[in-house]
């Protein structure tokens, strides 16, 4: 990771516009608090220095009633800063947290193929508050490493210029030293860390595989080999955590001994008689204030390691570029170019080609076929053997790599992606529930249908029995612990949503895989009476499931082979959009189905 | 119960003499930096009354030494603390590990599967902040306060009192305080993560269904629900969290106050000299550093509190399936199982998942089961394999109750392959060595041979040390089957349970590993549990399951001429239609 050991992403403030806010607060306390923190020391030196030279509390009433106001103000300066910070990181997690969700889903279904969700999930929660540490220790830390040292430094000279001197000589040490010890430490770091996260993946893996385990009667045994992981956890830890704790030593004894020379070299000088009691004082209760800040922030270094590294996995994913960008022209959008309708005009690809990035065979190769008004497909083959892939074409998931597809003469890279799609109905193999009524969740491509509408296409899906069982019936929130459909009910919502959303062309992609028989034969009695009048292609290992198609396209390796009955082989697939010819005796012609 | 803390500070008692260390090493460090101040003060004040050099030789001395001391000592704090806050890391571990080993499959279907299970990881991980925050600072306060308050009473009374009521006021009630005004939020911290955690989970998931139907704003809407909810809670925490940093100060900053006008006051009226007017000021500035990161310390374990409950719910959860007192040695000869009107119930007032079914498993035959989803067939795999108990009825190993034998014994005579099996990511051998941990190449070779696994791992340039990824992902749907039978054959029980050894398989994988299944089995004693009906011709009987009951039972021959739910399933299977 190229940010991983960087101490400051600037990119974590840009990203957030709420950060500004906090930035400017921080800039302003880390003012204040370096003003209060002068003050603090003069006042308080002052007031010892006169108390000495006997007077009283009432003559030195003004610097006490000041000091009071100086302390509160820093109360107050430090209650606002925590609190700033503690929000902006708030802010800006829930904006790189929205930003994420935005821009995954953008990027669509085969960029997600390549990730795994749950690594997202993670980042997107426990992750990105590694960002808490960072904006609310760190940050404030290294602006006042900016503005104390170089007040503290003029103030002390203004007193005593020869403290200033020996101040001005030692505290560039620190941030030296702090430079070293990184230097030393930024591989060894990464290694661990590297090693830690493996080692917390190993337990895991043991316990989610308890039954195995118990079954071969090694679970027990295990026991040990957890104690003995976890103690290899712990050395890797410690070792990563004594170069930390190493390095705050160094600058932490850097900072005393300076401290400590300046307060003997003070002490001395004021045995001789050269310098002031209240001077002294003012320089002895100064000095240290000058390294706090660095040494704070050297402290700190692991939130700001964890903080960058957390934000640079976020802009990695917010960096990525969709594979199948809407190259349609913004001018045309909504207006002239409005998708053919497919209900009269025929699907062509024409020798199609399609590569995912990264993986040496393509996907599909010189892919020719033409998909007519009325067709039933059934699209077959192994998995693995490109059927996703071609149903991913025509979503615009993906767009080709060579050749080209075009509806009604039109090119498909020419048209709107939303208008595109809105002809489309699509049923996958676990479709997708998400939080919210039934009703809600089958209108998810038509958003305001009316209650009616919404019954009736769970009627013909055959959902409309099951629904109007469960407790609130078409209110009934589906929530993602709570109430649980079985996969059958699952996939009645999803070809419910498809005839509801009434498209002329419905893609299927393996509706049936995870159905038992019984489940699986009556989905796809629903599937007959879904594709009457409409344009079907169903991907489907179970090559028997359909007998009535008007076409099979077998895929092997990206590749077509088509052996359906009675179809030619190349671009002219099927016979014509209402009768197709079928060997004599094979069943129902309007069918795809199973009987 | 116990409050889970307790629960868990007990678990850091072995670890008493570490935790000694850490707290006197804090205190230490703490103490130097109190005394590096008011010596400082001594030094200074002293020096101003012109004495001999002789007069300040020991300050300077202590100086240096407290300014050396306190950067070692907290070096020895930290790495201390630490080092016993991993070490008590590691026994809670294995406590909750030895804890989820008696519970599991059954036990932990109340904490629901997967994302909580990775959840007891991060819940672990969680409590070594109560060790580090919540032991040494707490205490090293208590021993520097102390100290600093008995130093003051040694010089002004009346700033001693004040001194330690601000103290005992910051370090007790202001953490407090913040933990009740933080304890709305805490709460529900939690369960808002879970569920922005759920519906992006669901929304990438369903991304390609939300980009078909044009519905992404839709979607987006139930994250962004989930995340306002948890911006919110944050934002509120932020409050409490400034809290703790501005009331602490508010009270060290009033506190200093009183302190100096008191001694002002003292010095004014001659009760009190020059040097130790600045030593008593400058001890009671320097002493709120020992008690300021309390109350952010507070807010922190109070955050632990909700890993360390789930924590204490795990270890407190019954045994699903607890062993005798005195278990029954295992038989030797040939292995017996009945069941006899087994009913099994997962929760108490739940529905019946088995409700009155009749097995019998005898040497060397082969039963299949099989029947539509939920019908229960693997609630009787988890019944034989002790995963569960009987709520009525009577389960019998060679005659005898199975519940009077140890639950591990009895595995050892019943195994196979469980459902959902897992493939540990570690090598291809460390995987088949589950099943048998003393088994020679041979031995495995052997078995990789038998399930026709063998060319493939030749292939392969690494061989059997070949690692397969998380969750097996380097290998095929296939391989990972075949891993697992050759597994079932590597442990050779007696006994062989197959729940859906084929799921989720393409059908001509699914074919060969039937057939090969099945020439593997032939002649042990095996529970076959499958949807695939292909090949049941060759099993001696078939039980088919609906609702929990025997719905019928025999033969593939006499189910199908039946025309009963058999017959059913076996037409949807074939795709002829039922009512030709």
């Amino acid at each position: 990771m190229s940010t991983k050991g960087r101490a400051f992403d600037p990119r974590l403030l840009e990203h957030a516009r709420g950060a500004r806010g906090y930035l400017a607060v921080t800039v302003g306390l880390g003012l204040a608090t370096t003003a209060f923190v002068l003050a603090q020391a003069g006042l308080l030196a002052h007031a010892l220095a006169s108390a000495t030279r006997g007077t009283g509390v009432r003559a030195l009433a003004g610097t006490l009633v000041a000091l009071l106001f100086v302390l509160l103000g820093r109360a107050a300066a430090g209650y606002g800063g925590e609190t700033a910070a503690m929000r902006a990181a708030a802010i800006v997690k829930s904006r790189l947290r929205r930003r994420m969700a935005e821009h995954t889903l953008a990027l669509g279904p085969s960029w997600l193929a390549g990730q795994q969700a749950g690594e997202i999930t993670t980042l997107a929660t426990r992750g990105l508050d590694a960002l808490d540490a960072y904006f609310a220790r760190y940050v404030p830390q290294l602006l006042l490493a900016c503005l104390v040292p170089v007040a503290v430094l003029a103030r002390v000279t203004v007193a005593d210029w020869l403290s200033g001197v020996i101040i001005a000589v030692t505290l560039p040490l620190i941030p030296l030293f702090a430079a070293l010890v990184g230097m030393y430490s930024k591989d060894q770091t990464q290694r661990q860390w590297q090693l830690l996260s493996g080692l917390a993946g190993h337990f895991l893996d043991v316990v989610e595989g308890l039954p195995t385990l118990k079954v071969f009667g090694r679970a027990r045994a295990q026991a040990e080999i957890i104690r003995t992981v976890s103690g290899q956890h712990r050395s890797a830890t410690m070792a990563t955590l004594r170069i930390a704790f190493l390095s705050a030593l160094v600058l932490e004894l850097a900072a005393a001994l300076a401290t400590a020379l300046v307060a003997v070299e003070v002490g001395l000088r004021l045995l001789a008689g050269h310098i002031g009691y209240e001077t002294a004082l003012l320089v002895l209760l100064l000095t240290p204030e000058a390294y706090l800040p660095l040494r704070n922030a050297g402290a700190q270094f692991h939130a700001s390691v964890e903080g960058t590294v957390a934000g640079g996995r976020v802009f990695e994913i917010l960096d990525a570029k969709p594979q199948a960008p809407d190259r349609a022209p913004r001018a045309r959008r909504g207006s002239t170019t409005a998708a053919p309708d497919l209900r009269g005009e025929p699907l062509v690809l024409a020798d199609v080609t399609l590569s995912y990035p990264g993986r040496p065979a393509p996907a599909l190769t010189s892919v020719s076929l033409t998909i007519r008004p009325g067709d039933r497909i059934l699209l077959s083959g192994p998995s693995g053997a490109g059927k996703s892939s071609l149903l991913g074409l025509l979503l615009r998931f993906a767009e080709p790599t060579s050749g080209q597809i075009t509806a009604g003469g039109t090119d498909l890279a020419a048209i709107p992606v939303t208008q595109w799609r809105q002809q489309l109905a699509w049923v996958p193999q676990r479709p997708y529930l998400f939080a919210g009524s039934v009703a809600d969740n089958i209108a998810l491509g038509v958003p305001g249908a009316a209650p009616s509408a919404i019954r009736a296409a769970a009627g013909l899906a055959g959902a409309d029995d099951f629904i109007m069982a469960l407790p609130f019936r078409y209110d009934t929130r589906l929530t993602e612990s709570g109430l649980t459909l079985s996969a059958g009910q699952r996939q009645r919502i999803a070809l419910a949503r498809a005839f509801l959303r009434d498209a002329p062309l419905v893609l299927l992609d393996e509706p049936t895989a995870h159905l038992d028989a019984v489940s699986a034969q009556q989905i796809m009695a629903v599937v007959e009476s879904l594709a009457a009048g409409r344009t079907v292609l169903l991907a489907s290992h179970r090559k028997h499931a359909v007998v009535g198609a008007t076409g099979i396209i077998e895929l092997r390796h990206g590749q077509l082979r088509a052996d359906g009955p009675a179809l030619p082989v190349g671009p002219a697939l099927s016979a014509g959009p209402v009768g197709p010819a079928l060997p004599a005796g094979t069943g129902d012609p309007a069918g795809m189905a199973i009987g | 119960m116990t409050d889970p803390l307790v629960l868990l500070l007990r678990l850091a008692q072995p670890l008493r003499a570490r935790l000694l260390l850490a707290v006197v090493a804090g205190a230490a460090a703490t103490g130097c930096g109190v005394a590096l101040l008011a010596v400082s003060g001594y030094l200074l004040a002293r020096a101003s009354q012109h004495p001999s050099i002789v007069a300040i030789t020991a300050a300077i001395v202590a100086v240096r030494a407290f300014s050396v001391g306190r950067g070692v000592f907290r070096y020895a704090e930290r790495l201390t603390s630490h080092d016993a806050a991993f070490r008590i890391l590691a026994d809670v571990r294995v406590a909750i590990y030895q804890r989820l080993e008696r519970l599991a499959p059954a036990g932990l279907r109340s904490f629901r599967s997967g994302e909580l299970v990775a959840r007891f990881v991060s819940d672990v991980d969680a409590t070594q902040d109560l060790v580090i925050r919540g032991i040494a600072p707490p205490f090293a306060a208590a021993v520097v306060g102390a100290g600093a308050v008995t130093a003051s009473l040694l010089i002004l009374a009346p700033v001693a009192g004040l001194l330690a009521a601000a103290l005992l006021l910051a370090g007790t009630a202001i953490p407090l305080i913040v933990v009740v005004a933080d304890s709305r939020s805490r709460r529900r911290t939690a369960p808002g993560r879970g569920e922005l955690a759920a519906s992006l989970a669901n929304v990438l998931g369903g991304a390609a269904d939300l980009h078909a139907f044009g519905a992404e704003a839709t979607g987006l809407a139930t994250v962004n629900a989930a995340d306002a909810l948890l911006t919110r809670l944050a934002r509120r925490s932020a409050t409490a969290s400034g809290l703790a940093t501005g009331l602490t100060a508010v009270l060290s900053g009033v506190a200093l106050w009183g302190v100096l006008v008191l001694a002002v006051a003292a010095t004014g009226s001659g009760a009190l000299g020059r040097v130790p007017l600045a030593v008593v000021t400058l001890t009671a500035l320097a002493a709120f550093d020992a008690v300021s990161p309390l109350a952010g310390a507070a807010l922190q374990i109070g955050h632990a509190h909700t890993s360390a409950s789930r924590i204490a719910a795990v270890l407190d959860a019954p045994e699903p399936v607890p062993d005798p007192a005195a278990p029954r040695p295992l038989p030797s000869g040939p292995v017996r199982i009945q069941l006899r009107d087994a009913r099994v119930r997962y929760t108490t007032d739940g529905p019946l998942a088995l409700d009155g079914v009749d097995l019998d498993l005898e040497p060397g035959r082969r039963v299949a089961l099989v029947g539509p989803t939920g019908a229960g067939k693997s609630t009787v795999a988890a019944l034989l394999l002790r995963f569960c108990e009987l709520s009525a009825g009577t389960a019998t190993l060679c005659g005898h109750d199975m519940a009077s034998y140890a639950a591990d014994d009895v595995r050892t005579l019943i195994g196979g392959c469980p459902q959902d099996p897992h493939i540990f990511a570690t090598t291809i051998g460390a995987n088949l060595r589950v099943a048998r941990p003393g088994a020679t190449d041979e031995e495995l070779a052997d078995a990789a041979g038998q399930a026709r696994l063998l060319p493939w791992i030749r292939s392969l340039p690494e061989g059997f040390d070949t690692p397969v990824g998380a969750h097996g992902t380097a290998m095929s749907g296939g391989q990972q089957q075949r891993l697992v039978l050759a597994r079932a054959i590597l442990a050779n029980p007696a006994v062989w349970i197959l729940d859906e050894p084929t799921a989720s398989l393409e059908p001509e994988t699914r074919r060969a590993i039937t057939a090969d299944l099945l020439s593997v089995t032939a002649g042990r004693s095996t529970l076959l549990i499958t949807h695939d009906l292909e090949c049941l011709d060759q099993v001696d009987e078939i039980v088919v399951l609906d609702t929990g009951r025997v719905a019928e039972r025999g033969t593939h021959l006499d189910l199908l001429s039946a025309a009963g739910l058999y017959r059913e399933l076996w037409d949807a299977h074939t795709s002829r239609p039922s009512r030709a």
